[in-house]
């Protein structure tokens, strides 16, 4: 028998996710009189739109399981797209970066990527493993930070003539298989492996995974760094995508990638939270973007209902922990 | 005079200071194999910071501890549970967005594959071993896939409690395990405590119920202000002496008003 309890718990998300694009699709016929999800083109730009910060997403889902924050995603997106790049530029590039470094195996601008976002995640879990600074304020100075370097890295200048074989990455669907495989990697770390088991106990009790003899310090700063190397593969995928990079790149995507994560059934409190829900979170704000756009409502009115979204998610998320408490 | 060979667990002034606040001074304890014994003494006596510092959780400032008859420093939670020594905590932690084998099994899980921190996990064996720890613990939960915050106190509890007993293969330590309990499920882990002590492995109860402390164990040890005041065997004692001692005031209570 159909029982609403034996249903996973993302259902109830992409329910929502269903309701907005049908909601979409009616205000469509009325309002423009054209079909929303009738247009294929329009459904494959909103994918791809939502992929870079989806691959931001699914780090954050993991450091807010852990009852953290990661608020420097954007900015450690820009800093590694801006480092990757200079190393990726092709061999006929005008002024470039590294006249030394031109034309390499695109391994090695992707590695470059990748490296500088874990160094920025992993400064950001030291600090706060080791500190006691909350992570709010310790990514937030990663936010500043990393967006001021990249600015630095070429005093202000874009990075550009790529070389072609980096710029596929970012081509045809490549940054939507980009991240449903990141996701469905990390989907699976966290539901069957020690990593995964060790995240959500953190978050759930910090106190209880200590004396349970994880070493909590050491599961945070892992956390982070794979949040910031997320951030950088996010900055190496959208780079190659653009075919530039510049400094102010992803600004605010570490919002977008909060959001999704928060839409997608993640409590902030730790301890709860999966990748499946975060890339349904992902979904729906491509879709609520999009279906903004093609109703012609102004961007500020986007924002304002991005963020009433968010904060009725926490308010839903702070009953749960409270009817939990009281149960308790 | 003891025979070394039976004694578990000794330390030697074992001191704990935090700043200029001396929780502890100089602790010397020794436990028996197979023997429960209670830890009583009022707020603040040192209790529980002597359980910190004998299961890993804190560092002793000075002092010596010796297991088996060999000295150890236990630097971690970790390594005192490797050397076989269980703690069911006050606070019960335990990871309330975890389900039941989850926690069982916390910092020590059963394994498919092994791959450092990416290691899989063996969640049917881990499944299979948590029914069979709570059955013969005697404990009814319903759904070990449900997550333990969403359990009664009791079961919590006693999720708990299985845990320890169900790992330790030479000492489990209870700090205020019925504290927050109903009667019938004192009752329940009370039960447990006796199934240990059937089967001769030792336990340190740190317990403000004098009744319970009377029923449970062999012999008490009573702490105020941060040293061992007392060492009492059970059968020869009364809640008065007991009492005494705890405040540091003769004659303790009035017959009357008898404590248990």
């Amino acid at each position: 028998m159909f029982k609403r309890e034996n249903l996973p718990a993302e259902a109830s998300i992409f329910a929502v996710f269903v309701g907005i694009a049908i909601l979409f699709e009616v205000l469509g016929w009325v309002f423009v009189g054209k079909s929303f999800l009738g247009n294929v083109q329009r459904l494959e730009i909103i994918i791809l739109q939502v992929s870079i910060f989806g691959i931001i997403a699914v780090g954050v889902t993991q450091v807010i399981i852990t009852s953290g924050i990661d608020l420097s995603g954007g900015a450690v997106l820009a800093l590694s797209a801006m480092v990757a790049a200079s190393f990726a530029q092709s061999v006929d590039a005008f002024a470039p970066i590294f006249p030394q470094f031109l034309g390499l195996p695109i391994i090695i601008p992707i590695a470059i990527g990748l490296a500088v976002g874990a160094s920025c995640g992993w400064i950001n879990g030291s600090i706060t493993a080791y500190t006691g600074i909350p992570p709010f304020i310790a990514t937030l100075g990663m936010l500043v930070t990393a967006r001021a370097v990249a600015v630095i890295y070429t005093e202000g200048q874009p990075v550009y003539s790529l070389s072609e074989s980096f710029t596929v990455i970012g081509s045809g669907a490549w940054p939507v298989l980009v991240f449903f495989v990141v996701a469905m990697i990390f989907h699976l770390i966290l539901k069957h492996t020690v990593y995964g088991k060790h995240t959500y106990a953190i978050g759930s009790n910090e106190k209880a995974a200590r004396v349970a003899g994880i070493n909590v310090r050491r599961h945070k700063i892992m956390v982070y760094t794979i949040a910031g190397s997320l951030s950088g593969l996010a900055g190496v995928v959208m780079c190659a995508r653009a075919t530039i990079a510049q400094s102010g790149m992803g600004t605010m995507y570490e919002l977008d990638a909060i959001s999704a994560v928060v839409i997608g059934g993640t409590s902030l409190f730790g301890g709860r939270g999966r990748i499946s829900g975060t890339v349904i979170g992902v979904c729906i704000l491509g879709v609520i973007t999009s279906g903004f756009t093609f109703l012609r409502i102004d961007f500020y009115y986007q924002e304002i209902v991005k963020g009433m979204i968010i904060v009725g998610a926490v308010m839903l998320d702070q009953r749960r922990q409270a009817k939990q408490r009281s149960r308790a | 005079m003891n025979n070394q060979d039976d004694i578990i667990l000794r330390t030697e002034n074992l001191t704990k200071h935090y700043g200029g606040v001396h929780a502890l001074e100089e602790a010397n304890f020794t436990l028996k194999k197979g023997e429960h014994i209670a830890i009583v003494g009022d707020n603040g006596a040192g209790k529980s910071t002597f359980v910190r510092q004998i299961t890993g959780v804190e560092q002793p400032t000075s002092g010596d501890m010796f297991f088996e008859g060999k000295q150890v420093e236990f630097n971690s939670p970790l390594e005192a549970r490797e050397a076989g020594i269980e703690s069911v905590f006050q606070d019960l932690a335990l990871c309330n967005d975890l389900d039941v084998p989850s926690n069982l099994f916390l910092g020590r899980e059963e394994l498919l594959f092994k791959f450092g921190p990416f290691s899989i996990l063996d969640e049917k064996k881990m499944m299979e071993k948590a029914k069979e720890v709570l059955e013969r613990t005697a404990i009814k939960i319903p759904n070990l896939s449900n997550h333990v915050g969403d359990m009664s106190g009791g079961q919590r509890q006693c999720v708990a409690i299985s845990r320890s007993a169900s790992f330790a293969s030479k000492l489990i330590i209870m700090d205020e395990p019925t504290a927050a309990l109903g009667v019938q499920e004192t009752t329940q882990v009370e039960n447990i405590i006796r199934g240990l002590k059937e089967q001769g492995v030792p336990l340190i109860l740190i317990s403000h119920n004098l009744r319970q402390v009377f029923d449970l164990v062999d012999k008490i040890w009573v702490f105020r202000r941060g040293r061992i005041v007392g060492e009492v065997i059970a059968s020869e004692t009364d809640g008065n002496e007991i009492i005494s001692m705890i405040t540091g005031m003769q004659g303790g209570v009035h017959e009357k008003d008898s404590y248990i």
